[in-house]
């Protein structure tokens, strides 16, 4: 339980903490927060050479609030978006989400770009940001770019990002009032993993109709995505218990979970419907 | 032993004198003693669950910066095995672990090498530059694979068969044809174990002038293990001393003669340096016991009326790759104690222990007693439900009455050992436990529906053995300053026992407590031999033998008061520390302890106690999730006296906490290749501190127990004897619209859910 030795550099610049990755090609781990890495390093799962230390590069760490969304610098931590008063009406969904992670501890040092960068299956943010549509800016050696969420996650702890580029900022689009929203997830204990987690939201037309349906799954699937077809099942209707069923049947069609330690894949899938269920009437209240 | 003077601390709401150094920070537990000049070992372990070491070289490991040694079967020569501690028998012999393995592995895990380096991270960088190469055997990963035998895991043996228990009683075959009603189920429980909060670790110093070990760290039985390890290193056991350390909880688990205790030993004499090992949290979960994996087909006859005239089953249990110091005990206590605390006349149980390519097992927090208590509920909850009589009647119906007292369980054979209740009104704590409970409201809920979770109530009964003989030792010492310690040989892992020992010496010797200067367990030296704690035998065994030293100290003090007041000793009247003489004259017990006064008290007994008692639970389901929420548990225990209710408040608490741990989330599973999946605490589930928050505990002490002066019982481990039955028996009431019957643990979400599902299907 002890990591295998490694080298320590605390950048003051993001500049600087690229050109240090780039310089080691590969053998270089950005940290931040830790709450990921520590534990593979004292498995001894990783063993970098360096760890390039995010801690002291100034101006990651704000919350912005404007008229293109809410924008979470990479080091903002779970404490920091649960303590910002304004996020309640600025973004109701992501500050709910962000409810479930983790315990005290872990949320007083995990940050927003280290869950992203991490990637994992049943992590909150990473759902959010794909469910939202959201933007990930990043920097490399060869400048900076932004890739949509949706394209971002690659698979299981797998993403876009090349081995010399940070990510800087995440930004959610604007969160318009009135909007219909519902997260549910499910997890064996209060902070664990979800089994999986679902966040689902629609504006209403002057008709009731919902419009701009958004449905997305953590935990039930390889990477965190939107279900299609159980958007469609909603898009346009209703929300009521039919079109709610409808939707929860597309759920099961569409959601295709791999058997693991924790659950079997059919548990998922009705667990991923179920909890579609509960987001929705939560939406409708 | 006559009871003099009213008690004044035993009884009483004693704050721990553990407590305040503990919640200080000031603890010194294995890792906090003081050592400039220790080294640091790392163990190299199996990572094939079965197979042959074909090649093992540390040279490179060798040359690396802060290594000091590199130790392998080759360095020890003739390698030792660990004997059995518990009911050895000559068929287990062949199954004892090596304490390193020389040219084969049998479980993920198993030590194949120690580095010692001046850092545990270098130890451990060095591991990894050990060539090692293992030519892989096929795995025998579970019971079946064990049992057909195709694979044999010991070239000396004819099987993977370690021994089969045999639980009799009466004629279960002539109860079973002549009953009204039997029903026969399958039921199980699985692999898991106890993760103490401070992880296992020793340091041991070789002193070469003297040729003298110290170990520090040393737990739960020190005495027993410092004469396994003087057989295996060649050194008189008067030339080992083991320390006893402040210790987080043991559970069982911690303190058995384990692989490392030899090991780091073995590596400070080869080095002749202090070494320390301090395991972490992967390795407990590879190399510490695993505990509870037993599987049982178990039967029950009846009368129409519901009394139970007979038991008959046979269970398997996965002993792991090897039997350890107490690994038969879970199983075989399985066969003993099947029909807790009812009266069943014919009992017919086989427990068979296979051996298996996992880490091997021992005991856990009442060992056997969980898995067994779980077997029975459930199939007695069945029972009353065929035949139509209510759980509780039928419960009550057929508990062992007072009057059979003392009431004979099963032989188990070919032990041929026996026991037998000592005493107790089991009714009394069932009618006690509805009562706290309040089981006339909350049984109104068993089925109903609230907003679309189901509630379900469940009570069970159970009894609880406790103060394993033989013996225990103890010293008192009145000081020069007229204070006094203690020394006893039962141990400490956290349990409170200096507070304890210290309100038993106060009482028995009249002084005020805050004479007792220093209580002082476990270490080797501090009395002749010591027994350990296990079985929860610490409080009787020790504080009898306590009471045994307190009456001959008093002997002695009053001795020499009478010299010198000039009277006859029973003249002297002792109180509150002082004596008194006929004319009034007072002298303080300091003025009595001239150099200091010894007095040696033992405690022999081989009749064990049981405490006894009735838990009940209301949780209530998710049938879309199958998450079981626990809205109430209550537990009522009669343990005959009670010495101090505030640690025994905790006991119970802490107990039923891990029970529901077992019973709803803590699993250690396997895959095919004998590779354990749950290697962390992030897979390996513990109850936390904010899962379970309502629990409620009611001790009582109306039935004191025969067996010993003191009328204590143990009570360390029935909080966690009946959970699984309750929680399982709550469900099934909760679920018992569709037919649900859970028949294996843990009743995690993806399981509770698949019983629902597949009862509603089967209704379709």
């Amino acid at each position: 339980m002890k990591p295998a030795p490694f080298d320590y550099a605390a950048p003051n610049s993001i500049e600087e903490a690229v050109a240090l990755l780039a310089r080691h090609d590969g053998a270089a781990r950005p940290i931040a927060g830790g709450q990921s890495l520590m534990s593979v390093l004292a498995f001894r799962l990783a063993a970098p050479a360096l760890l390039v230390d995010l801690g002291r590069i100034p101006g990651l760490d704000a919350i912005t609030i404007g008229a293109d969304g809410v924008t979470l610098g990479a080091r903002v931590r779970w404490r920091d978006i649960e303590k910002d008063g304004r996020l309640s009406g600025a973004h109701p969904l992501l500050a709910a989400a962000i409810a479930h992670v983790a315990h005290y501890q872990i949320r007083n040092r995990g940050t927003v770009g280290g869950s992203l960068a991490h990637a994992d299956p049943a992590a909150e943010m990473p759902g959010i940001a794909v469910v939202c549509g959201a933007e990930i800016t990043i920097v490399g050696a060869r400048g900076e770019r932004t890739v949509a969420a949706g394209e971002f996650f690659t698979g299981a702890l797998a993403t876009v990002l090349d081995t010399d580029e940070l990510i800087v900022a995440v930004r959610l689009p604007p969160w318009p009032a009135g909007r219909r929203w519902g997260f549910e997830e499910f997890a064996r204990r209060r902070g664990d993993f979800a089994l999986a987690g679902i966040a689902a939201f629609y504006d209403t037309d002057a008709a009731g109709r919902a419009r701009d349906v958004r449905i997305g799954v953590i935990g039930a699937t390889n990477r965190p995505c939107r279900l299609p077809a159980a958007e469609a099942a909603l898009e346009g209707r209703i929300v009521d218990d039919t079109a709610i069923a409808a939707a929860a049947a597309a759920t099961r069609a569409s959601v295709d979970p791999p058997d693991d330690l924790h659950a079997p894949a059919a548990y998922r899938r009705a667990l991923a419907a179920t909890l579609l269920e509960r987001a929705l009437a939560r939406a409708r209240r | 032993m006559t009871s003099r003077r009213t008690n004044t601390y035993i009884g009483a709401a004693i704050e721990r004198f553990e407590d305040l150094r503990f919640l200080r920070g000031r603890g010194i537990y294995v890792d906090d003693v003081p050592h400039a000049t220790t080294l640091h070992a790392a163990i190299l372990r199996s990572s094939v669950a079965h197979g042959l070491i074909r090649v093992l070289d540390a040279t490179e490991a060798r040359r690396r910066p802060g290594v000091v040694a590199v130790i392998t079967a080759a360095e020890i020569g003739p390698v030792p095995v660990i004997p059995i501690r518990l009911a050895a028998w000559p068929s287990l012999e062949p199954f004892v672990q090596p304490v390193i393995a020389a040219d084969r592995v049998r479980f993920v895990g198993e030590p194949i090498a120690v580095v010692v380096a001046d850092t545990a991270a270098r130890a451990e960088d060095a591991l990894e530059a050990i060539a090692l190469e293992i030519e892989p055997l096929p795995v025998v990963a579970d019971r079946d694979a064990s049992a057909a035998g195709a694979i044999l895991l010991f070239p000396g043996a004819a099987s993977n068969r370690a021994i089969t228990y045999e639980g009799r009683k009466g004629d279960a075959a002539a109860a079973f044809r002549s009953a009204d009603y039997t029903r026969r189920e399958h039921f199980s429980v699985q692999r898991h174990t106890a993760i103490h909060m401070e992880p296992r670790g020793i340091m041991a110093e070789w002193d070469r002038i003297w040729g003298r070990l110290t170990i520090w760290g040393a737990s739960k039985v020190p005495y027993p293990n410092r004469k396994i390890l003087a057989g295996q290193i060649g050194v008189d056991p008067a030339l080992i001393d083991m320390i006893e350390n402040d210790a987080g909880g043991g559970f069982g688990v911690r303190g058995e003669f384990y692989p490392e205790d030899f090991l780091i030993p073995f590596a400070a004499r080869h080095v002749g340096r202090a070494v320390k090992w301090i395991e972490d949290r992967r390795e407990h979960l590879i190399a510490a016991n695993h505990a509870r994996e037993v599987e049982c087909t178990l039967e029950i006859a009846c009368r129409r009326d519901g009394r139970i005239l007979a038991f008959r089953g046979h269970a398997r249990a996965d002993l792991g790759a090897y039997v350890r110091t107490n690994g038969v005990m879970g199983p075989r206590n399985v066969a003993q104690i099947l029909s807790g605390p009812y009266d069943v006349a014919n009992i017919e149980m086989d427990v068979e222990l296979l051996l298996t390519n996992k880490t091997p097992a021992g005991t856990y927090r009442a060992p056997g007693r969980f898995e067994a208590d779980f077997f029975r509920e459930r199939l007695i909850e069945m029972a009353a439900r065929d035949l139509g009589i209510d759980r509780i009647a039928f419960r009550r119906m057929n508990l062992v009455p007072t009057t059979a007292m003392p009431y004979a369980l099963a032989t188990i054979n070919p032990l041929e050992s026996t026991t037998h209740c000592d005493s107790g009104d089991f009714r009394q704590t069932l009618d006690r436990c509805l009562a706290e409970f309040d089981w006339a409201t909350k049984s109104r809920l068993s089925g109903a529906d609230r907003e679309g979770r189901r509630h379900g109530v469940a009570v069970s009964c159970y009894i609880e053995g406790g103060a394993s003989g033989p013996r225990e030792d103890a010293r008192l010492i009145l000081e020069p300053d007229g204070t006094l310690s203690v020394h006893v040989g039962s141990s400490s892992v956290g349990q409170g026992v200096e507070t304890i020992f210290a309100q038993i010496a106060a009482d028995a010797l009249g002084v005020p407590i805050e004479r007792l200067r220093s209580v002082r367990h476990g270490s080797t030296g501090l009395v002749t031999e010591g027994f350990g704690a296990y079985s929860s035998r610490s409080t009787v065994m020790g504080g009898s033998a306590v009471l045994d030293a307190a009456a001959k100290l008093e002997a002695q003090i009053r001795a020499r008061a009478a010299a010198r007041f000039g009277c006859a000793p029973d003249a002297v009247l002792l109180r509150d520390g002082t004596a008194i003489g006929p004319d009034l004259a007072a002298i303080d017990y300091a003025a009595l302890a001239g150099d200091g006064l010894v007095a040696d008290g033992t405690f022999l007994n081989e009749r064990r106690t049981h405490s006894y008692g009735a838990h009940a639970a209301h949780v209530s389901v998710d049938p879309r999730t199958g998450h079981v929420a626990v809205h109430d548990y209550v537990a009522v225990e009669d343990v005959g006296r009670i010495i101090n209710p505030e640690t025994l408040h905790g006991q119970t608490v802490g107990a039923i906490v891990q029970g529901l741990g077992g019973a709803l989330l803590e699993h250690l599973v396997y895959d095919g290749e004998g590779q354990l999946l749950t290697g962390s605490l992030a897979d390996y589930l513990m109850p936390t501190a904010s899962d379970f928050p309502v629990i409620r505990g009611v001790a009582l002490e109306e039935h004191p127990s025969p067996v010993n002066p003191l009328g204590a019982k143990g009570a360390g481990e029935g909080g966690i004897i009946p959970v699984g039955g309750v929680i399982a028996n709550a469900v099934a009431d909760a679920l018992a619209a569709e037919g649900v019957q859970p028949t294996a643990l843990p009743l995690s979400p993806p399981r509770v859910w698949a019983l629902v599902e597949a009862a509603r299907n089967g209704r379709k």
